[in-house]
């Protein structure tokens, strides 16, 4: 268990629906969900989720933390906004999915090997490292997440596709050496580190 | 009769005289319909025309119009002539827009306008201008059973409008049930926070009101009578009897809670459940404080059940919904959040329904930090220093529990509406009888009589469904089954107090209206200032009780011969007593058994071999004549062979006719009547229900004047099925034709 969702358990003990109003994203709409479940049938993914927004809604207030961080259903979450648009209480519901698949995910209870969450993690590090993302690495990157030989399968198997793109000279195969950066580099790092620093503030990360 | 002069007045706007032969019709006014008058008009419902008639009324001595025109329900302000009587020949909605167009049809156009004229004067020659009622009576006060929120709105409203009132309260104080609560769900704006009741208010107002009279610890110890003349005795606790006249009552003794001792799986009888009606107490004992337990222990977490006892379809409680006690839970939560935020409030609810402006004042609830969970609760036990509440959570679809140190029960209303009287007519029977256990069960009965009614009937109102003093929920709420007693509030449906004052205003217009048409002697709703009233010739009369039993307002007393007694201001004038004298003793001055009967007879009847059938059509005036006139304006075509005659209800509608009818030859019967049965759109309520039932007895008449059953049949239509009715027309046609012509042709 990591050290921050140690100190969340101490802090909110068995107030689940507090802890997510402040800690959350939107979190503060979840109590005003009543139930209608229009979301859940508005849900392009919704027999392929473990857990429907309604239900993730419900096991909030009823205080089932583990089964809510826990679950992968924020994850698959696409962003196509039907439920916001539906939801007759105007909850910003796919902004609470992302909301709490971020805070799980910090927690460090977000699944283990969740392609989704995998996929974006990947992705931040990528663009954290030089401001801008390496397409070249970004890419090879996700083939070699299932290991060695499935990466180099998929390699081989995109190969004609990356030979176009190097012809169409959309592909630069030095970056593969780092690849350039942003022009301010350090200051681009300063930014970021700030603005983790502002937003653990608000979460209630830091002290 | 020397003194009367009978005119027909003919129309030929509209296209009358494009399509009819407005001469032919004259000359069957005059020659057969025995017409001294006969005019006819390019436009008789314009001011000349007005003018025309209104002149031979005034310098002629005409006594009788008939005008053959449009629909009796169109111009009636044009053809309003209150010192003749009058009758209408439908020669519009009923000829010339329902039959088909062009030449081929010429002629059944004609002979149905014919045929309508004739009856038309017909009718007119048996009918007399109503005279009114000469037993008019003059109290104009108001009598409101009944103290609380709906019983002190209803009199404040009457004293208000001008009518003296006096209110009749069993308890020490005014106030009702409203009075036991704390806070109400809020009735005005922004409806976010519970509000203060404002009885004390209003029941300062009715105190101090100088046209109200307050009776406390008082009941209603007998009320005999009728609307404008009914006497009641109110008796106090101390023994005291006062006599009072008043000219109509309003009812308004609303509710009891549904006992919580009848649901211990529920947690009922434990020291820490308790229904609404407890919290309300433990909230005005708080004063806005922290809300105490019994044991004097804060509340730091409550539970509330919905539908405890209620919407319950295993027969053991309440089967219906009591529509406030969703908003009543969020309101008393509010009672725990706006003591302290970090109070647990749970409502456990299976559908939260919020009526009115309820939506913002859940919203409002959710935002304070009320959890709302959708779920059935199976049991509660003490646990602790509390309660576990049990529940299956219907969202997650799993068994799961809470503890709180407080569960509320969302319990129902239940109608404190007095006697029922089917269960009275039976252990009166009984008691009748012989029985000893039946008059002491008559004498027990009797003590929770509110009203005390000295009606042959029984001694309160006719209730409906489970409980509640019957009303017609959408067409006529305050109206009951007992002419000028109008029930208002919880005691004629669950409501919440904003409905109760809502119920209460309506209430008391509808007494206000019933004291002046009883003053005029006139006819309360919904045949709202007629001014005929039913006429017993008591000579032929054999006592058999029908009229009395059949009457569905219980407006006929028996004398000690057991002879009717009609009580004329109670009387709807719907004439269900005339259609049940088996004797035909019964008439009104303007609609008997002689004008409707004398109409079937003036129908010209083609022979056996014409291939014209006559159907004759009995529509009740309330619904299917207005659907029939629809037809006519959406120019729907139906046969030309019927011949449409309107009744006041259906259950006016005497045997005599149909036999009439089909010895002059009608080769059918049709009668449309409203809707019966529990969701009844009957106007009188029972007397749709009354013609079915005769009607089914009429098959071995039929048989024995060997005529098919078929001959006769009867239809449930409602106002809005216009083009329904023309289906069934057209079907019963076809269906006659397939029978064959009526062998009973020819013999009159």
């Amino acid at each position: 268990m990591s050290n921050a969702n140690v100190q969340a358990v101490a802090r909110y003990q068995n107030d689940f629906l507090r802890e997510v109003e402040e800690r959350v994203e939107e979190g503060h709409m979840v109590k005003m969900c009543m139930q209608c479940g229009v979301c859940a049938g508005s849900c392009p993914f919704g027999p392929d989720w473990e857990h429907s927004p309604q239900k993730i809604f419900m096991m909030i207030r009823a205080g089932k933390r583990d089964e809510v961080l826990g679950s992968d259903s924020m994850f698959m979450c696409t962003s196509c906004y039907s439920c916001i648009v539906r939801c007759p209480r105007e909850l910003p519901i796919t902004h609470i999915m992302h909301g709490l698949a971020n805070y799980a995910h910090r927690l460090g209870l977000a699944p283990k090997g969740q392609p989704t969450r995998e996929f974006a993690t990947l992705f931040w590090n990528n663009l954290v490292k030089k401001g801008r993302v390496n397409e070249l690495t970004l890419t090879l990157g996700h083939y070699f997440t299932n290991g060695l030989v499935s990466g180099i399968k998929t390699a081989l198997g995109m190969q004609r596709i990356g030979l176009g793109l190097f012809l169409a000279k959309r592909l630069n195969p030095m970056e593969i050496f780092g690849g350039h950066g942003v022009k301010d580099l350090k200051g681009f790092h300063a930014i970021v580190a700030k603005a983790k620093e502002i937003e653990d503030r608000k979460k209630g990360f830091t002290a | 009769m020397a003194d009367n002069k009978f005119a027909a007045y003919i129309c030929s706007g509209c296209g009358l005289g494009d399509q009819l032969d407005i001469k032919t019709l004259e000359k069957i006014a005059l020659k057969e319909g025995k017409m001294q008058v006969v005019k006819s008009h390019p436009f008789l419902c314009n001011a000349e025309g007005v003018q025309m008639i209104n002149d031979d009324v005034e310098k002629e001595g005409v006594t009788h119009v008939c005008i053959a025109a449009c629909s009796r329900r169109s111009k009636t302000e044009a053809f309003h002539f209150p010192t003749v009587a009058m009758s209408r020949a439908n020669l519009r909605e009923g000829v010339i827009w329902v039959v088909a167009a062009g030449e081929a049809h010429d002629e059944v156009r004609q002979e149905m306008a014919d045929d309508y004229v004739r009856m038309g004067c017909a009718e007119l020659k048996k009918m007399k201008l109503p005279a009114g009622n000469p037993d008019k009576a003059h109290s104009k006060r108001i009598l409101v059973v009944g103290g609380g929120m709906s019983g002190l709105t209803a009199a404040f409203e009457a004293a208000e409008a001008g009518y003296e009132t006096l209110v009749v309260e069993k308890q020490a104080q005014l106030g009702g049930w409203a009075a036991n609560l704390w806070k109400r769900v809020p009735f005005k704006a922004p409806y976010t926070e519970p509000q203060d009741t404002g009885l004390a208010d209003l029941a300062a107002k009715v105190g101090s009101h100088p046209l109200i009279k307050v009776h406390l610890n008082s009941t209603v110890a007998e009320t005999a009578g009728a609307p404008g003349r009914f006497a009641v005795k109110i008796a106090q606790e101390s023994g005291a009897v006062t006599e009072e006249t008043v000219g109509a009552i309003v009812q308004a003794t609303g509710f009891t809670g549904y006992d919580i001792a009848k649901l211990p799986e529920l947690g009922g009888g434990q020291a820490n459940v308790v229904d609404q009606a407890g919290l309300e107490s433990m909230a005005r004992a708080a004063n806005g404080a922290t809300i105490k337990r019994a044991d004097g222990k804060d509340v730091k977490s409550v539970v509330f059940l919905q539908c405890a006892g209620q919407r319950d379809d295993s027969g053991k409680h309440l089967p219906y919904c009591s529509g406030h006690c969703c908003a009543t839970s969020i309101k008393q939560a509010m009672y725990f959040k706006n003591a302290n935020p970090d109070i647990d409030t749970v409502v456990v609810y299976q559908d939260l329904r919020v009526p009115g402006m309820g939506e913002d004042f859940y919203r409002s609830a959710q935002e304070k930090g009320v959890t709302f969970t959708k779920g059935k609760a199976s049991g509660v036990e003490s646990s602790g220093n509390g309660c576990k509440v049990s529940f299956r959570d219907l969202i997650l679809d799993e068994e799961t529990s809470i503890n709180a140190d407080l569960v509320v029960l969302a319990t129902g209303q239940v109608p404190s509406a007095g006697v029922e009287l089917d269960a009275w007519t039976e252990v009166t029977n009984a008691a009748d009888g012989g029985s000893a256990e039946a008059k002491q069960q008559k004498i027990v009965m009797h003590k929770s009589s509110v009203l005390n009614l000295t009606y042959r009937q029984g001694p309160d109102l006719p209730q409906f469904k489970y409980g509640f003093a019957d009303s017609h929920f959408i067409c006529f709420p305050y109206e009951t089954r007992r002419t000028g007693i109008y029930a208002a509030g919880p005691v004629r449906r669950p409501m919440d107090l904003l409905q109760a004052t809502e119920d209460a205003t309506g209430a008391a217009l509808k007494a206000i209206q019933a004291v002046e048409n009883a003053s005029l002697g006139r006819a309360a709703h919904p045949r709202s200032g007629d001014l005929s009233y039913p006429l017993v010739r008591l000579e032929g009369c054999t006592q058999c009780k029908r009229c009395t039993v059949e009457c569905p307002f219980g407006a006929i007393d028996e004398d000690e011969k057991r002879f009717p007694v009609f009580n004329e201001q109670r009387c709807r004038r719907c004439g269900t007593c005339m259609g049940a004298c088996p004797v035909r003793v019964i008439s009104f001055e303007n609609y008997s058994v002689d004008t409707v009967g004398s109409q079937i007879k003036a129908v010209d009847m083609p022979d056996e071999f014409s291939e014209r059938p006559r159907i004759l059509i009995l529509a009740c005036e309330n619904d299917a004549y207005p659907a029939l006139d629809m037809a006519g304006l959406s120019r729907t075509v139906y046969s030309a062979f019927v011949r449409v005659i309107p009744v006041r209800c259906l259950g006016s509608v005497n045997t005599i006719w149909i036999t009439d009818a089909l010895n002059s030859g009608f080769d059918g019967v049709m009668m449309m009547g409203c809707k019966k049965g529990d969701d009844y759109q009957c106007h009188f309520v029972k007397g749709s229900e009354l013609a079915h039932y005769r009607m089914s007895k009429i098959g071995d008449t039929l048989t024995q004047l060997g005529l098919e059953p078929e001959r006769v049949v009867t239809q449930e239509v409602a106002i809005t099925d216009n083009q329904r009715v023309v289906t069934l027309i057209n079907d019963y046609v076809a269906q006659i034709n397939e029978l064959g012509m009526s062998p009973m042709k020819g013999f009159n």
